[in-house]
């Protein structure tokens, strides 16, 4: 890979001992892909968050970091609210370890904002163009497929080692020849918001890393977009798809792949829910705005029987904080800074009724729990035992 | 005798060989605590990791076995530098955020090396020196 000569002089030591580690990581990982160089990118999102997956070691190492990031960071979902962690079972000695986690990332310069959806609350950090240093799959897939940004999925350390030297090794989806579809995806049902979810936990578990293109009936909003993508980078490892008209086919002679209604039936039908749930949880990815609005109107009036959890980025939270008081009086729980899948609030459960892809293709190996799927309104009856 | 290789991590250390011809997931086979294989099916299952030249094809499994061999060296345990046939991103950014020398791109009859065999790993200078018994 060719290094310029401020590059060079950073990957030597001369700029000091992290500085040297960072490029000493951008460089073997771009020797290992095949990159020719480092470009800049505009944003990076730090993976490796929650001290339930990265435990002792992780922390370990992040605190032993010195230095400054030198582009715009966000971090991954932690594993508690940082603030109301009490409330959701937590013990002390995890909360103590998670906040000092966080506290490590900051004093890099890492901004505390711990959410899977950053292009939700800060949408300067990537445009149509940009490329980017992102880690969490699912907003890695929105990021190249609805944005237009380019991302490869960083691992925690790469992703920050990007965010000190403010450069990403040029190579997979930073190319455009590596951005080509792979494959045709038609799909022919008239798909409700809450299939979207459902299509993609069979889409990934069939194309893998490949680059699907859809071909829909009508096209999605945003939300629909957000869970597809979401679902097809948990059951598989796609980082990129199109489902623009505009978009190209995937070559002549690539595979096609048909979906009908009866497809997503029989997913719903699999994992419909039953008496064992014993919590419901919305909001993987993160909630928008417009997701809290519709489980505040849907629980109006409703008081939960079962234990419901919302889970948002804090500055949408925040923002919305007329929505989450509307939402909590039901007794339902709106919790920031992290999800179902990364807490280990969830392990007390047995089976967790999910409106999201992604935490059905999830929960059943990092929760060890059972999963069951439904739409948002579904979810909202299950919890509030309405019929 | 001085085999060619590739710098992944810089640094320059000797120790005994270890080998395995299966890739390593540190995650779950290796004990961060103890550096011994804990794994019951790997092929080093028993053995520890430590002071080591660890041969391996690549590693495998979750990022998170790059920490873990941060951890490693933290407790003083962890293998003296380590060769793969090609290495992949895991044990890469484990070997560059430890500062444990690690190397890649030599012939895979590097396998075929007996464990104890004393090895010098140079990944500054890009090569291995075997000593023959």
């Amino acid at each position: 890979m060719h290094l310029s000569r401020e590059e060079e002089r950073a990957y030597q030591g001369e700029e000091g001992e992290s500085l040297r580690r960072a490029m000493e990581i951008l460089v073997a990982l771009g020797d290992i892909y095949g990159a020719d160089r480092l470009i800049p990118v505009r944003s990076v999102q730090v993976a490796g968050v929650s001290f339930k997956t990265i435990g002792e070691a992780g922390l370990e190492w992040i605190s032993d970091l010195r230095g400054r990031v030198v582009v715009s960071a966000v971090l991954n979902p932690a594993g508690m609210d940082l603030t109301r962690w009490q409330k959701m079972g937590i013990d002390e000695r995890f909360a103590k370890k998670q906040l000092e986690i966080v506290e490590a990332y900051r004093r890099l310069g890492v901004s505390p904002d711990c959410t899977c959806t950053p292009y939700q609350i800060r949408p300067e950090l990537a445009r149509r163009g940009d490329h980017l240093a992102w880690s969490e799959s699912s907003a890695v897939s929105f990021a190249n497929s609805v944005i237009g940004a380019k991302t490869n999925r960083e691992g925690g350390p790469s992703a920050l080692a990007a965010a000190l030297v403010g450069k990403t090794p040029r190579y997979g989806y930073h190319i455009e020849e590596k951005r080509v579809p792979t494959i045709n995806i038609a799909v022919e049902a008239d798909l409700k918001p809450s299939d979207y979810g459902i299509l993609g936990y069979i889409i990934g578990k069939e194309v893998g890393d490949g680059v699907p293109r859809f071909i829909f009936r009508k096209r999605p909003d945003v939300d629909d977009l957000k869970a597809l993508g979401a679902a097809m980078a948990a059951s598989g490892s796609v980082a990129l798809y199109y489902f623009d008209e505009e978009a190209p086919a995937a070559p002549k002679g690539s595979e096609e792949i048909l979906v009908s209604d009866r497809d997503l039936q029989d997913v719903r039908q699999e994992c419909a829910p039953d008496d064992e749930v014993d919590v419901v949880a919305i909001g993987c990815p993160h909630s928008s705005e417009r997701e809290l609005a519709e489980v505040a109107r849907l629980l109006e009036g409703n008081k939960v029987e079962r234990e419901l959890w919302i889970c948002t980025a804090r500055a949408t939270a925040e923002r919305r904080s007329d929505l989450v008081g509307k939402i909590e009086r039901s007794g339902a729980r709106v919790f920031c800074d992290t999800c179902m899948v990364v807490s280990p609030a969830s392990d007390r459960y047995r089976k967790m009724m999910v409106n999201s892809g992604k935490a059905l293709a999830y929960i059943p190996t990092l929760c060890k729990m059972k999963a069951a799927y439904g739409s948002v309104e579904e979810c909202v009856r299950a919890a509030t035992r309405r019929v | 005798m001085e085999i060619r290789c590739h710098r992944i991590s810089g640094g320059k250390a000797t120790g005994p060989a270890l080998v395995t011809e299966e890739p390593i997931s540190f995650l779950g086979t290796v004990d961060p605590e103890t550096g011994e294989v804990v794994d019951p099916g790997h092929q080093l299952f028993g053995k520890a990791v430590a002071g080591k030249v660890l041969i391996f094809p690549g590693g495998k499994g979750s990022t998170v076995g790059s920490y873990v061999i941060y951890q490693l060296k933290k407790r003083g345990i962890a293998p003296a530098a380590m060769i793969n046939i090609r290495s992949e991103p895991i044990v890469a950014v484990g070997a560059i955020i430890s500062g444990i020398p690690l190397v890649d791109g030599v012939d895979a009859g590097i396998l075929a090396t007996r464990d104890g065999t004393i090895l010098m790993v140079d990944a500054d200078r890009e090569v291995i020196r075997v000593d023959e018994p």
